[in-house]
């Protein structure tokens, strides 16, 4: 069993002394340079081992912010998830890539650009991956506007 | 019918068949239609209940699913066709032999169906290809693609055989990826949207282009 998120939030703190970490319901919110610590963390501390990265998926909150949230799962202890939290500014959202860590986080963070454009640095092939190459914009970002398919211009015949 | 219908039983009373040469290959294409093999989405799941052995689709001569579009007669286009799969869907329909005919099956593929505002779904794949046979529902129940393979059977029946081949072009355009969906958005010889679907030039001060051309859509529709 994995223990309560004050309890994760207490080890976090004690292993990396010195990181800003805080605690919204039971996801923790992390800071975005300290994501790769904190994972790296989860990954490699014995008592927790979270091998595993479920999700990786970004939630779009406008006008200001965008977030990236990571599941963590451990498929060696059986327990997960924990939830992580990065808040990013809507402008310019960087994050650090976490594929050195988890493979399984390549297609999830092209995904991520692909339709919030949130951009992973140190991402080996930061393509997109539903939508076609040429396409513009972030379709799942909320200010998103579709293009009308019943408003057409006439054609000349 | 060119042969009366009385003297038709008459003769078959003394052992003479006659008919004729449309009614002969009709009755021979209309029986016997192979649908590709390829679904898009849930629809498909209801395609395979209705080929599987409580609905068979066998019954009705089209059991017989080919995996190339060479050797398919109907393309049963089961599912949501998104903007990314269109042009994948119209190069195999370009790529099937004639006489060829298309059933839409479901809400999606006629209209984009419950992802009609969203921005990566065709509304309706009868803007790129010719549609013959259109099925509600959300999916449509194996029975209502058996009732959609019979009206195409009808179809296929009540025309000439030569022009099931005349109505369609040997290819249709494959549309390209644009910046926000498919360019062009429909094939213009084909699909004639209604008047309603046009932007009406607000700022044109001119009335001829207004009175231009609502007795040209009006007649295409």
């Amino acid at each position: 069993m994995l223990p309560a998120a004050d309890q994760v939030k207490a080890a976090i703190e004690r292993a990396l002394p010195g990181i800003v970490i805080s605690l919204e319901g039971s996801t923790l919110i992390v800071d975005a340079n300290d994501i790769i610590r904190v994972c790296q963390f989860f990954k490699t501390d014995r008592d927790y081992a979270l091998d595993y990265l479920a999700n990786l998926t970004a939630v779009d909150y406008p006008p200001e912010r965008i977030e990236v949230v990571y599941h963590l799962y451990s498929m060696a202890k059986k327990h997960g998830p924990v939830a992580i939290r990065v808040k990013l500014p809507r402008a310019t959202p960087v994050v650090a890539s976490l594929t050195k860590l988890y493979r399984g986080a390549e297609f999830q963070e092209r995904e991520a650009w692909d339709l919030f454009g949130v951009q992973f640095e140190g991402h080996p092939d930061l393509r997109r991956i539903l939508m076609w190459e040429g396409f513009e914009g972030h379709p799942m970002r909320k200010d998103y506007k579709p293009e009308d398919q019943d408003q057409l211009e006439q054609t000349a015949k | 019918m060119a042969v009366d219908q009385a003297l038709q039983s008459e003769l078959q009373k003394s052992g003479v068949y006659l008919t004729t040469w449309d009614g002969l290959v009709n009755w021979g294409r209309s029986n016997s239609i192979w649908p590709l093999q390829f679904g898009l989405a849930c629809c498909a799941i209801e395609m395979i209940s209705t080929a599987a052995s409580r609905f068979d689709i066998a019954r009705f001569g089209s059991e017989i699913f080919r995996a190339s579009p060479r050797q398919a007669d109907l393309m049963i286009v089961a599912g949501t066709v998104t903007k990314k799969m269109a042009p994948q869907v119209v190069r195999l329909y370009n790529q099937m032999a004639e006489p060829k005919y298309v059933i839409s099956m479901g809400a999606c593929a006629t209209s984009g169906g419950p992802f009609h505002k969203g921005y990566n779904v065709l509304k309706g794949i009868d803007r790129f290809i010719p549609v013959d046979v259109y099925i509600p529902g959300c999916p449509p129940t194996p029975e209502a693609l058996l009732e959609g393979l019979m009206t195409l059977q009808e179809r296929i029946k009540s025309r000439s055989m030569k022009s099931e081949v005349d109505a369609k072009q040997a290819e249709y355009a494959i549309p390209a990826f644009g910046k926000a969906g498919l360019e062009p958005k429909y094939n213009a010889s084909l699909w004639n949207p209604p008047q309603r679907y046009f932007n009406t030039p607000t700022t044109s001060p001119q009335p001829a282009d207004p009175a231009q051309s609502p007795p040209e859509a009006g007649a295409k529709s």
